[in-house]
């Protein structure tokens, strides 16, 4: 029996001792090498044979990430570690580095305690290192950091000793400012990275090497000596001496909180529920005796299971056969397999306990993010805070009429599998379409659609998703009418208030959705700064816009008002600019005379007058169109920076720093998404494949005045309508 | 000899032989037929019948094509238009827009009247007219939107010894028209719904169908027995009686088979 079969056995026993548990992610930008880390760890631990890790990416089992060389789908994996006498288990989900699958960043985070920070000792901090770090706090998981590459910079960059440490301190003085300007009250100056207690470690991926001040001082290896292994080719030998499992997995067990410390301080974060309830007080005490509650942090795909729900286990005892609920599902769902995950293979057990990251098929309800139990009442937890709104769209459609229907559920499960995917339907051509964070998430995705499932597709070229808002205030109130002319609203519309925007992308406010207690939410919004008469009005949030009724004492409008809130829904997700969705506006009622008999003002009437009234409002306040634009760091040879720069200007950029550093510079520009097309291919040719860049996010910015009446009337004309929105007017007389 | 404009005419209820002499000549002048095909239905009579009594086309108007209006105004512009509305056209329907706007073209507007349900069912039950409150309109609910307010009519006419009439919805365009039996139903789910009371089995409740046809069904029971009875086609309207008037009470027990319990 080999050292992998006998740690299976090992893991199979400890993981129902949760003081020796610890689950930890790893997070870095792009490229810093988490994944060669996980997989050295693994190796390591004596999961994987030691001359396949840092060759095979065991973590990157997906075909796709192998060929790109990038880590897409966050997988999991545990280990065993001895650490003073005494052995671990380790469970390590593996995250994904490229932004454009952010949403499962954040997802990884809500099942792990702990997280190891990357960072690359060239590059530095970069913007995804603070990204997962904020990510990261804000689901209060400890921080610890690696420093990588420190070979390169001694063989490459030629650095002397000195200025080794000084590029160190940097990296540990960023993280922990960053540390201490974000974290939780009751973790101010505890949390942070010291090279002293051995929180910070530094090493080689790469050579499968790593140190810290303790492992220093315990094997009398100094930093001199590693810097002359690195100086002298001979980074073999030092693997042996210092292996990076052996330092890094000490690491962790000795500075990440085990399950049972974790979960008091981390259950009231993210769940709400009744804290005295039986469900919640099993869950910060991580009792395996209590109901169980499991988190879904992702759904992968296994050729034979199935779909495989993985998350973390934060209360009671999973057992084959046991009928769980999925929260806001109606029916149960019976637990088919259980196991253990150990990089591509899955060891099946019988029995899964509190505490520990697990894996579980037969819960066929369950997408990412959703809560499984076995308490019917329980509550499920706080929404994971995506950090970004899908911002490309393409039609998918079937290359064969026959593979339809397939189409449909392999469409429907690769949502579920990755909520940052967003199938919709075009309700007028019937066309499939398949939103994403980027050109290369869908890209990714249309692969997985052709090769995983087998379905052959064929796509539109991307589009960008665009957002409509307002100017200024509506100058004044504008009037709705229903066909029959016997109703009439009033509204005004604003752009949503900047506190108010603040407060839904806190977290605050609720994002979306129907307002079940006006009054609780009046009273938050009051807090926040409304007044109190408009604050009273609040109904409906949806894609950040809101609706608020300032009417008073109008007949009948109680039984009108879920027309009103279906008709802003539908204004909201077609706005009168360029049928686009709206973003941030605050839709005010004035005003509304009705019909006294109900049958006079059903939905066929009331939703026109409601939408027209909306539309007009809209119109009058000013329509500006939003697009989606990117922050795109570049880092590229000295020598080819000239190419590069014209590449990103040419693509309506604005350029917002440039630094130097020896013979490479790093770019930081801000681009729209919709120039950045076919970016990956064009910087490639320019600068000879010496570029390396990554994008983020930015949010949404108005287009220029200038290009706005072309870009809406390429919207309309590819929608089938007319190039020129319609007037205000248009809304009153119809 | 008409002159060129707008003429609403009610063609009452039944057959097409309801409709009034001073009605039919009309039509028969007029250069333009309009139907309005969708408040309510005429119970024993087909476009055909009514294209074969008048001698003309007859042009029947969804609702999209009414409240838009424009080609019964731009008819009523170039000719004698005549619009026909089952019943009374303008009880229960909401043509007043297109007679103010008719107006504001300066074309010429008159009404020719025709019997409505509003008289026609107090009338069968033998219920007097002076003692109705307000009437209400019970639509199908639609996903969410469940309008209760004809409840909170009907318990305030109660309240005030009042009948209610409950119009029922007809939806032509989806060939729907609701029953006795399913408005009933309604009434109960707004009773659980809004909870004051009002309603319950026992509740004496008129049902009338097919008014103006050579043969209505008139009958009056408790909530729960109308409930389960089997009754004719659309389409049919509900009344719950208030505090009775003797007079009534004894037409109810003679017209509409009502227990005679009510007497007392």
């Amino acid at each position: 029996m080999g050292r992998k079969e006998d740690n299976i056995r090992k893991a199979q026993a400890l993981m129902t001792k949760v003081d020796m548990i610890r689950n930890i992610g790893i997070a870095a930008h792009i490229d810093h090498g988490k994944t060669t880390l996980s997989d050295n760890l693994i190796a390591g631990a004596g999961m994987m044979s030691e001359d396949l890790a840092g060759k095979q990416l065991l973590l990157d089992y997906d075909e796709q990430e192998q060929a790109r060389g990038i880590t897409i789908n966050a997988a999991n994996a545990s280990m065993v570690h001895d650490f003073k006498g005494a052995e671990y288990l380790i469970n390590l989900i593996d995250t994904p580095g490229h932004v454009d699958f952010g949403g499962d960043v954040t997802r990884a985070m809500r099942a792990v305690d702990g997280a190891i920070v990357v960072v690359c000792a060239v590059e530095g901090i970069m913007p995804q290192t603070e990204t997962v770090i904020r990510q990261a706090i804000k689901e209060k998981v400890k921080p610890i950091l690696f420093v990588n590459k420190v070979d390169r910079l001694i063989n490459e960059l030629k650095v002397t000793p000195e200025q080794m440490q000084e590029r160190f301190m940097k990296v540990i003085g960023r993280v922990n400012d960053l540390i201490q300007r974000i974290v939780p009250e009751e973790f101010r100056g505890v949390w942070g990275v010291k090279v002293d207690d051995g929180s910070v470690a530094f090493g080689s991926a790469y050579h499968n090497w790593a140190t810290s001040v303790p492992f220093m001082k315990e094997t009398g290896i100094s930093f001199k000596e590693i810097y002359d292994y690195c100086a002298n080719d001979n980074q073999k030998e030092l693997a042996k001496r210092a292996p990076i499992h052996q330092v890094l997995l000490d690491m962790t067990i000795d500075h990440m909180p085990n399950p049972i410390e974790a979960q008091k301080y981390r259950i009231p974060h993210i769940w709400h529920g009744d804290k005295e309830s039986e469900v919640g007080k099993s869950m910060v005490s991580c009792s395996n005796k209590g109901p169980i509650a499991m988190m879904i942090t992702k759904i992968i795909m296994d050729p034979h299971a199935g779909e495989v729900a993985i998350g973390r286990l934060f209360s009671g005892s999973i057992m084959r056969g046991q009928e769980l609920r999925i929260i806001g599902m109606p029916n149960k769902n019976r637990v088919q397999q259980l196991s253990l995950a150990v990089g591509g293979d899955r060891i099946a057990v019988e029995k899964l306990e509190a505490g520990n990251i697990v894996a579980v098929t037969g819960l066929k309800d369950a997408i990412a993010g959703s809560t499984a139990t076995s308490d019917p009442d329980m509550a499920g937890f706080e929404k994971i805070v995506h950090v970004s709104d899908p911002v490309v769209t393409k039609a998918v459609e079937a290359k064969h009429t026959r593979d339809l229907p397939k189409l449909v559920e392999v469409l429907r499960s690769i949502a579920k599998a990755d909520p940052s995917i967003v199938i919709e339907i075009n309700q007028e051509t019937g066309e499939h379409l398949m939103s994403g964070m980027g050109e290369l998430h869908l890209e990714i995705t249309e692969y997985r659609i052709s090769k995983e499932y087998g379905v052959e597709i064929n796509t539109s070229a991307p589009i960008v998703v665009y957002r409509e808002g307002v100017e200024k205030a509506s100058p004044r109130t504008f009037e709705g009418k229903s066909p029959n002319k016997h109703n009439r609203f009033y509204f005004i519309v604003e752009p949503l208030d900047d506190y108010l925007v603040d407060a839904i992308n806190s977290g605050e406010l609720q994002s979306e959705g129907k307002i079940k207690d006006p009054k609780q939410v009046g009273r938050v919004l009051q807090d926040l700064g409304m007044s109190k008469d408009m604050a009273k009005g609040i109904r409906l949030i949806h894609n950040k816009n809101m609706f608020l009724d300032r009417t008073k004492g109008i007949q009948y409008l109680y039984e009108t008002m879920e027309l009103c809130l279906q008709a802003f829904k539908e204004a909201m997700d077609g706005s009168p600019l360029a049928r686009e969705k709206a973003m941030t506006m605050k839709v005010m009622l004035m005003d509304a005379k009705l019909h006294e008999d109900s049958i006079h003002r059903g939905p066929a009437q009331i939703i026109p007058a409601v939408r027209n009234g909306i539309f007009g409002a809209i119109a009058e306040a000013g329509r500006i169109l939003l697009e989606p634009r990117q922050k795109v760091f570049i880092t590229v040879p000295m020598d080819q920076m000239g190419g590069a720069t014209r590449e990103i200007q040419s693509r309506r950029a604005v350029i917002e720093d440039m630094t130097q550093d020896r013979d490479t510079t790093t770019i930081v520009a801000k681009a729209p998404v919709a120039e950045m097309f076919g970016f990956a291919s064009a910087i490639r040719g320019t600068t000879g494949g010496r570029a390396l860049w990554s994008t983020e996010f930015d949010g949404y910015e108005r287009v220029p005045r200038e290009i706005q009446e072309k870009v809406v009337g390429q919207i309309r004309t590819r929608k089938g309508l007319k190039p020129e929105p319609y007037p205000a007017s248009y809304f009153s007389s119809t | 000899m008409a002159t060129n404009g707008l003429y609403l005419v009610g063609l009452g209820l039944g057959d097409a032989m309801d409709v009034s002499l001073k009605g039919l000549e009309l039509i028969k002048r007029a250069d333009t037929v309009f139907l309005e095909d969708y408040t309510s239905i005429l119970t024993d009579c087909s476009l055909d019948d009514l294209e074969v009594l008048y001698g003309s086309k007859v042009e029947a108007l969804d609702r999209v094509a009414v409240e838009d209006g424009a080609v019964i105004l731009d008819a009523a512009g170039k000719g004698v238009c005549a619009f026909l509305v089952v019943g009374d056209p303008l009880c229960a329907t909401t043509h007043t827009d297109l007679m103010l706007r008719a107006r504001e073209l300066r074309l010429e507007v008159h009404i020719i009247h025709g019997a409505s349900i509003l008289t026609a069912a107090p009338s069968l039950l033998g219920l007097q007219h002076y003692k109705f409150g307000r009437t209400t309109t019970l639509a199908y609910p639609e996903g969410d939107y469940f309008p209760t307010s004809p409840y909170d009519v009907i318990a305030d006419n109660l309240e005030r010894g009042l009948h209610t009439m409950v119009l029922l919805d007809i939806q032509t365009d989806r060939s729907r028209y609701m029953s006795a039996k399913e408005g009933l139903n309604l009434l109960l789910e707004m009773e659980s719904r809004v909870g004051k009371g009002s309603l319950d089995p026992d509740t004496l409740v008129c049902v009338v169908a097919r008014a103006g046809s050579a043969e209505p069904f008139v009958r009056c029971d408790t909530l729960g027995a109308l409930k389960h009875m089997e009754m004719c086609g659309p389409p049919h309207t509900l009344i719950i009686p208030g505090k009775l008037h003797f007079l009534e009470a004894e037409a109810l027990v003679e017209l509409a088979s009502a227990p005679e319990s009510i007497l007392e």
